[in-house]
């Protein structure tokens, strides 16, 4: 019964992809338009029917996405994107209560997951449907604005929004290959057996250095979980529900501090005009480190 | 040669570094991993194409698009302005201490309001200025770097390490997916329980650190006050 609702759900997220793809074919200005259709279209295809394919096939799907990608032929088409005047005056006529249906999507998600038997991802999906119908009683706004503005936040988000997704099928791969237990029997030199908090800080630590690398704490966070947190906490007794929070948030901590995050670091200092383009990593610095020190003492405190 | 294995975490070090596409670089990573390591071609995408259908909870986050989509189009981020400029009597680090709390429940809540270009440029930085200038005077060069660097902080802080308190948070959703691959039974909803007392350190520190810099100030320009 849950794997069906959830079938329905990712459906549902295929004909967004979809509607986004017909959105690329419509724009005759766009010069990459079947190409961007294409990359929304395969997308969708593997959401929709890859559970009843063989896995190859999609794994094959997932290849062209990339080569889509790689050869820059998948960019955004024109978006109906609401004017400075129709939001003012529209936020004018509803005031705060526009507010509501946001704070609906958060709050029936974690009542459905609590008291419905459905389960929590599904409570996602039937919060997005709540939501839904209280933003259209709310704004009365007419029944195609769910296709029109859905489909420009998700063009808005692009492609590197089924990065997460991508970096776990990514994690799955690493581990078939062996990847943790070679990171795994590194460390191992540097974890003291039995030394859980050692261990802990070298997880939080491992987490940022490798975000401040690579300027992506998702990426940091499936390499670093399968190599470190799962062999030297989770195995050892870590409750997986801290570690996997905490980890996560041990690596931005990283970004605070990286160039690399040039999206959060560097971009905001051109925006802002300043001389030195450093100044928001500078003052960033002493919170990112009190943070990761923060992060290993409540992770060492609530996962044991 | 077991250490070769890792080619694919430097693939995607060396990729996004080089700035390569990302999803380029996440799958070829992948797929040279898997050859490194003897697995077939066909291996490789059977293996690829059964986690990626199994990670499809990972992109949950985009049934939540259409209703933030129309927000957006009624008014969400005027009145968040709205909300902000009603501050009065506030200090420099107050008003990036107030605007990262608010950053932070609106993540926790899954609002996009558009970080840096929609708020910390036209809006919190001129009035964290403004508040430094009505209570010295003038200010310097470097002041003024220092505040506009403390503004865009406050909403990277507010905007991190609040977000995956929200269920349908892609950061969430990674966390669960990356988990259950593992073979770990976790769920949404307790991945975004956890992540709350981060949070709520978050916001301590950052007012802390605001406090700090309106301490800072007092003592750069002590004396000066006019």
């Amino acid at each position: 019964m849950n794997n069906i609702i959830a079938e329905f759900f990712y459906c549902v997220i295929g004909v967004i992809f979809i509607l986004v793809g017909l959105k690329a074919l419509n724009d005759k200005t766009l010069a990459t338009r079947i190409t961007t259709a294409l990359f929304w279209f395969i997308l969708a295809f593997t959401f929709i029917a890859g559970p009843y394919l063989p896995h190859w096939v999609t794994g094959a799907c997932v290849l062209i996405i990339a080569v889509l990608t790689a050869f820059k032929r998948v960019t955004q088409s024109k978006s109906d994107v609401p004017s400075e005047e129709t939001t003012r005056s529209n936020a004018n006529k509803l005031g705060y209560t526009v507010f509501i249906p946001a704070l609906c999507l958060a709050l029936v998600a974690v009542l459905a997951a609590t008291f419905l038997p459905f389960g929590a991802n599904n409570a996602i999906g039937i919060s997005a449907a709540v939501a839904l119908l209280v933003v259209f009683l709310i704004t009365k706004a007419p029944a195609k604005s769910a296709v029109t503005d859905g489909s420009r936040l998700m063009d808005n988000v692009g492609p590197v929004g089924i990065l997460p997704q991508l970096l776990a099928a990514l994690g799955a791969l690493f581990t078939a290959a062996g990847v943790g237990t070679v990171i795994a029997n590194g460390v191992s030199a540097i974890i003291p057996e039995g030394m859980r908090i050692i261990a802990v800080a070298v997880y939080c630590i491992g987490m940022a250095l490798f975000t401040i690398i690579m300027g992506n704490g998702f990426a940091a966070f499936s390499v670093i979980t399968v190599g470190i947190g799962i062999p030297f906490l989770i195995m050892q007794g870590a409750n997986p529900v801290v570690v996997g929070a905490l980890g996560l948030t041990a690596g931005y901590c990283g970004t605070l501090l990286t160039p690399m995050a040039a999206n959060f670091n560097i971009m905001p200092a051109a925006l802002l005009e300043t001389k030195n383009k450093y100044v928001i990593i500078k003052a960033q610095a002493p919170v990112a480190i009190t943070m990761l020190f923060v992060h290993i003492v409540l992770m060492y405190i609530l996962a044991f | 040669m077991e250490a070769l294995k890792l080619i694919g975490v430097v693939i995607v070090i060396v990729g996004f570094i080089l700035k390569r596409d990302t999803i380029a670089t996440v799958v070829v990573a992948g797929v040279v991993t898997g050859l490194v390591a003897g697995m077939t071609v066909m291996d490789i995408l059977n293996t690829l194409g059964r986690s990626f259908i199994t990670q499809r909870t990972a992109t949950l986050f985009v049934l939540t698009l259409p209703v933030i989509g129309i927000s957006e189009r009624y008014g969400l981020k005027d009145k968040a302005v709205d909300f902000i400029r009603g501050i009065k009597n506030a200090t420099t680090g107050r008003i990036i201490a107030l605007y990262q709390s608010i950053r932070t429940v609106a993540a926790a809540f899954s609002l996009r309001l558009g970080g840096h270009p929609q708020f910390v440029r036209p809006l919190i930085n001129p009035m964290a200025q403004g508040a430094a200038v009505a209570k010295f005077g003038k200010i310097d060069e470097k002041t003024e770097d220092t505040i506009k660097g403390y503004s865009a902080a406050g909403e990277n802080f507010g905007n991190f390490f609040a977000q995956n308190c929200f269920m349908g948070a892609s950061g969430t959703l990674l966390i669960v997916s990356t988990l259950v691959e593992q073979g770990y039974e976790v769920n949404a909803l307790q991945i975004a329980t956890m992540s709350i007392p981060i949070a709520v350190v978050s916001v301590l520190v950052g007012w802390v650190h605001a406090i700090l810099l309106d301490r800072k100030l007092a003592a750069t320009y002590q004396g000066k006050e006019g």
